[in-house]
């Protein structure tokens, strides 16, 4: 077993999946059904063999593990997978929702069933691919490439507004990606390889960092997204159809803080030390900008994708700030929001398949007719506030407790952000769900059904499983947080020799 | 044995909480495309379980005004399991924290157990842990004594609610919280528990949804919890930076060598403990509703009553009291955050009893005056007498729960009348729960050997043998408070029991309550009058040291235990001085002549009104929080993100290249095609520059 490439089988066992409904004829019912059902079995079977890399996964490594490496594209490039605690999670969690993906688009989705099939496949193939890809050039063929399934996506299944959506999402992510390429063959230039691991361990001149590390940040500030450049978001979430959302929020906007974990700070450590006020100034004007903004939404999508752009505002600032609790608790929290965001946008699916509508006003009183999806919907508000014994409350905490020890303004402005998330989280939960059931047309409203409720089983579990039992997740990534903090002191060690992490740095005698 | 009372109410709340959705589920059937919503009926019925076929449904037949718009639903099946089961618990875990407080109050057995790994991050630890001392024992008993009693209360109160498994529930899952924040052996779980009470709290203000008020009060609550809790999360962060740690024992031992530190914040060259300190009490402000963030106590009346004795008197409310005696190791380090404290509870025991003075629903009185006696005891947590301030949260949750309960009791048997104006002459209607709220009464107002005259009294003994810069005015506004305290207090019983019936239907209407009410009122009562003298040397006397040991600290210049005793010998009579005039006044004004009240109101209109309207903070905060909070949302929104934004970004850039492609190139592509066209460009500039590169 493991002289198997377990990590190309789980990359690209999808793609057998796509291969598999491209071979069904036809467009009526029970093709419908056999796409359906060929897709579930795909994303489960790939889901399990994921399993196998955490059942196989030594955590106390923080080396790269499951490598494969094959020369490619005529030698100046080699096809190298692996994977390290940074990036396992990431794995995981996307073989992990898109089974529920599936299943949340078993009947919403009535055009097209085979494509958009196919489109999902394809994507969660591009997906795991980014996660695990050790070669720049391989990272950007599944960065870029898991744009226009998810452009597909958003363009084809989705709302009125669409193409001004999918437009915007192109600009935006072009004008990433242009520079990123840029970024890419200069390093090419420089040390000659396209390798990530010795990429890594590569010092790259001081000057050239910084211009690097723009080039790359323009990239991944795009993708979490980080203001200013986070208008995209809340166009693209309206529109998309529901697991569309759900992928989004989960699965793509965490590439960004992927690639800031992955690149930026092993490979541009001077640069990430000096841009780091940067960053921070960029997060806590999200936190703050962004969350006032969500108080005002009318529409329920909008507002969590609101919501969504202040919490990756805690990413960026816990994984700049350098500490061992900052990164664990950026990554912690990537993960919790891709949890927690996706089930929101699964529990906004759940009424607008009933209602066809997004607008908070046509809520109400909802708790009256569907109690069951009141509580699940109550859950996931309290994790998106950060509420201790839901997961969202460990990412959160880590990264503000990190960020604190050395910069204390930010942390503090940043935490203003809890109180604000309390305000349009539960404002919006009132509206929707509390209240007299007044609105003739919600009435006739059904509780969830069975296929909803399996959705939403797992997700609430482990909200609030790693709510309460966190260590698994951290755990997983704590070696190769270790040593990505190591590698940056001893990097950037001379520049900063009087500070020291495991010392309070910010305390002066009087 | 620790386990077993934190746990027990969790697994009260689980079961109630599955039979409540159970039975919610079987009323409102999923939509799946299956025709049997019969079908599920049947599927979940064994889920619903346990519960006896409910005997309940004939009693549902009164529904209060408030509920008029709603219909009654019939209760849920198994709702007497659900309050059975929960209740049970309770009394189980109430009967093992009074053989805890023997034990370790007596028996001197502190206990201190890990349950779970938490979070684990390089050297940040935190478990899930049990910490048994002295002070965590009082807190047990109170919380689960108060607890068991309205627990058994509520199943006669809320008799006509058809959704009693929820509200156990709740009740139970507010019950765990509270007993995991006494018990937490680090600020994080400390944290947890914190959070989790503010969770129960907001749900059970929300309880009756249907209410939009109640709805508004329960976000209230939670927000204004929320800005407390940023301090308290943000005096975590300044231990761990400080400490390395956030485990009480770690950081008690490290805290005497912070004393020559400072942090920068803000510029601001703080203390280090002054700063710690100052924010941890931040939360505190705002979970006991202390001045400036007491806004969402009264408004938190909108819940059940039950609740409100649980949550908004005895219990939730006295949190932040615990924490500042638990973290007494660092406020001891700490004088001039002391002195804040000493500051803020003064003026908060004398603002709300200003304003409990007028105000006319029976809840609202009772909650300006359990936001005063809080203020009381932060004011024995400034001055350094902790054991004191215990002591009279130690009394209080019995007196106040009762008074709750009674006012609970009243509105009962005026279906859901909460208006006193309405009310009167109820005496002889309610003989047993008059009794109850006298009793009450006599303790809240420090009555000589009630259970509140001992710890009040010692309150403003304490403020006047205290040293701090604020000890002088506190003693001052506490002496003042005990006057107003015994005003409005008497005022409620009078206009309530006493005088004409104002409204003669529902006084013909009226009846007592039945046993499972009263039944807690009478304990309460013995509580409320017992709770005193025997303690009084635990908490307040000679054997302090020997009873709290190291569960509260006395720093080396803390002698105020001692100097209480060498005041002057006036100062002890002078609150039960003002508790007779208190009393007399209100004779006057509502029995003797009860004219006087409204030509008083008339003649000081802007006064009157400055109070009803309680010092128009609700206003003041809508106007410098609120409001500009929504428009600068809605400026960012419009003007930030949408003109500035996407009108110097993508939507001008948009207009440029649509104009450009379809002016030139005119080609039939979409989006995808130029994506993917310029992925494929760059894809081949890049192979074409490696190859090139490359040749090198």
């Amino acid at each position: 077993m493991a002289s198997w490439p377990i990590l190309s089988i789980t990359t690209f066992l999808p793609i057998l999946g796509v291969l598999w409904i491209s071979a069904l004829q036809g467009d009526d019912e029970h093709t419908r059904r056999n796409a359906r059902w060929a897709a579930l079995w795909t994303t489960l079977v790939t889901f399990a063999v994921s399993l196998v890399l955490v059942w196989r996964f030594d955590p106390a490594s923080p080396e790269f593990q499951f490598e494969e490496k094959t020369s490619w594209l005529g030698g100046f490039s080699t096809y190298h997978m692996g994977v390290d605690g940074i990036s396992l999670p990431f794995v995981i969690l996307t073989t992990g929702l898109m089974p529920l993906c599936i299943i949340a688009s078993w009947e919403v989705i009535q055009t097209r069933v085979k494509e958009y099939m196919i489109a999902f496949l394809a994507l969660e193939t591009l997906m795991v691919g980014t996660f695990s890809a050790l070669d720049l050039v391989l990272f950007y063929l599944f960065f870029e490439g898991g744009l226009i399934p998810m452009f597909l996506i958003i363009g084809v299944w989705g709302g009125p507004r669409r193409v001004y959506a999918s437009f915007k999402f192109f600009l935006y992510t072009l004008l990433g990606s242009v520079l990123m390429l840029l970024a890419i063959m200069a390093m090419y230039w420089q040390a000659n390889t396209t390798d990530i691991p010795a990429l890594m361990k590569y010092a790259f001149p001081q000057g050239m960092q910084t211009w690097l590390w723009l080039a790359f940040f323009a990239s991944f500030a795009v993708k979490m997204p980080m203001w200013p450049v986070h208008t995209w978001l809340p166009d693209a979430h309206v529109e998309a159809p529901t697991a569309g959302s759900v992928i989004l929020a989960a699965i793509l906007l965490k590439m960004g803080g992927y690639g800031f974990l992955r690149f930026s700070v092993p490979m541009f450590p001077h640069a990430s030390m000096d841009l780091a006020p940067l960053i921070f100034t960029l997060s806590v004007v999200a936190v703050i900008y962004t969350s006032l903004v969500a108080l005002v939404q009318e529409d329920m999508k909008k507002l969590i994708a609101y919501s969504s752009v202040a919490h990756m505002g805690f990413v960026t600032m816990g994984i700049f700030a350098l500490t061992a609790q900052g990164v664990a608790g950026g990554i912690f929290q990537m993960i919790s929001h891709g949890i927690v965001s996706a089930a929101l946008f699964l529990c906004v699916g759940v009424v607008y398949d009933r209602m066809h509508t997004r607008e908070i006003a046509a809520y109400g009183g909802l708790v009256n007719n569907m109690p069951l999806y009141a509580v699940v919907f109550m859950v996931f508000t309290l994790a998106n506030v950060g509420l201790p014994g839901t997961s969202g409350f460990i990412g959160e905490f880590l990264a503000l407790i990190g960020t604190f020890r050395v910069n204390i303004p930010v942390a503090t402005l940043a935490t203003v952000g809890v109180i604000l998330s309390a305000c349009y989280a539960l404002w919006l939960y009132r509206k929707v769900i509390f209240g007299v059931l007044e609105k003739p047309a919600l009435v006739a409203l059904r509780d969830l059904g069975r296929r909803e409720i399996l959705v939403f089983a797992p997700l609430v579990i482990l909200t609030i499983l790693f709510g309460v039992y966190p260590k698994p997740v951290l755990d997983m990534s704590a070696a190769s947080v270790a040593q990505l903090l190591e590698n940056y002191q001893a990097a950037v060690g001379p520049k900063k020799a009087a500070m020291d992490v495991s010392r309070p740095p910010l305390t002066v005698a009087k | 044995m620790y386990q077993a009372i934190v746990f027990l109410p969790l697994l009260g709340c689980i079961v109630a909480a599955l039979i409540s959705i159970a039975g919610a589920r079987a009323r409102h059937p999923g939509a799946d495309p299956a025709p049997g919503a019969e079908d599920h009926a049947t599927d979940l019925g064994p889920h619903t379980g346990g519960g006896a076929p409910s005997p309940h449904g004939d009693h549902a037949v009164i529904h209060h005004a408030t509920h008029e718009d709603h219909p009654v639903a019939p209760p849920a099946a198994g709702s007497r399991a659900a309050e059975l089961v929960t209740t049970l618990f309770l009394f189980v875990a109430t009967v093992l924290s009074w053989m805890a407080f023997y034990r370790v109050g007596f028996g001197h057995q502190d206990s201190r157990e890990v349950l779970l790994a938490w979070i684990y991050s390089a050297d940040l630890k935190v478990d899930w842990g049990i910490r048994v001392d002295t002070l965590t024992a009082v807190m047990l008993v109170v919380v689960t004594t108060v607890s068991a009693f309205v627990h058994l209360y509520s199943i006669g109160y809320m008799e006509e609610d058809p959704h009693r498994p929820r509200f156990f529930s709740y009740l139970s899952l507010f019950t765990f919280a509270m007993l995991m924040l006494v018990t937490a052996d680090n600020l994080v779980q400390l944290f947890f528990g914190w959070e989790g009470v503010g969770l129960a709290s907001y749900l059970l203000i929300g309880f009756w949804y249907h209410k939009p008020e109640a709805n508004a009060a329960a976000i209230k609550a939670f927000v204004v919890n929320r800005v407390g809790d940023f301090g308290f999360a943000l005096g975590i962060f300044a231990v761990f930076m400080m400490t390395g740690a956030v485990d009480l024992d770690t950081v008690f031992a490290q805290a005497p060598s912070l004393t020559a530190k400072t942090i920068d914040f803000f510029g601001w060259h703080a203390d280090a403990m002054t700063l710690i300190c100052l924010l941890l009490f931040m939360g505190a402000m705002g979970k006991s509703a202390q001045f400036l963030l007491h806004t969402w106590l009264p408004d938190a009346m909108e819940g059940p009553t039950p609740v409100s004795a649980l949550i908004h008197a005895a219990t939730m409310v006295t949190a932040g009291v615990f924490m500042v005696a638990r973290l007494s190791p660092l406020f001891e380090l700490a004088p001039n955050a002391q002195a804040f404290v000493t500051l803020v509870g003064a003026t908060t025991a004398f603002f709300a009893a200003t304003v409990g003075l007028v105000q006319n629903d029976i809840k609202r009185v009772v909650a300006y005056s359990t936001c005063s006696q809080l203020g009381y005891m932060f004011v024995a947590m400034g001055v350094g007498a902790y054991s004191v301030g215990m002591f009279h949260l130690f009394t209080h949750a019995f007196f106040k729960a009762l008074l709750f309960l009674g006012s609970g009791s009243v509105i009962h048997a005026m279906h859901h009348e909460q208006d006193m104006r309405k009310m009167g002459g109820l005496r002889d209607k309610l003989p047993v729960t008059y009794v109850c709220m006298l009793i009450g009464t006599l303790a809240l107002t420090g009555f000589p050997l009630t259970a509140g005259y001992y710890s009040k009294d010692a309150i403003i003994e304490a403020a006047a043998a205290g040293h701090n810069p604020f000890a002088g005015y506190a003693f001052a506004m506490t002496v003042i408070a005990a006057l107003l305290t015994s005003f409005y207090s008497w005022r409620l019983v009078f206009m309530t029991f006493h005088g004409k019936p104002a409204d003669k239907h529902a006084h013909e209407h009226a009846h007592e309550s039945p046993w499972v009410i009263l039944i807690p009122l009478i304990f309460l009562s013995a509580g409320s009058i017992f709770a005193g003298l025997p303690f009084k040397e635990l908490f307040a006397g000679e054997k302090v040291a020997e009873f709290f040991r190291e569960s509260l600290k006395f720093g080396p210049d803390n002698h105020i235990l001692h100097d209480m005793h060498g005041l002057h010998w006036s100062i002890p009579y002078i609150p039960t001085v003002m508790m007779a005039i208190g009393f007399l006044v209100a004779w006057q004004f509502y029995i003797r002549r009860p004219d006087i009240p409204a030509s008083l109101a008339r003649t000081q209109e802007p006064l009157y009104r400055f109070l009803l309207n309680k010092w128009y903070f609700d206003e003041l905060y809508d106007l410098i929080f609120v409001r500009p909070a929504l428009w600068l949302g809605r400026v960012l929104w419009k003007g930030g993100d949408g003109r500035i934004i996407d009108g110097l970004g993508p939507d001008g850039v948009s207009a440029r290249v649509l104009d450009v492609t379809r002016s030139v190139v005119r080609l039939q592509t979409g989006y995808l095609y130029h994506y993917a066209f310029a992925m494929l460009i760059g894809i081949a500039g890049l192979i074409t520059w490696f190859m090139f590169a490359g040749s090198h």
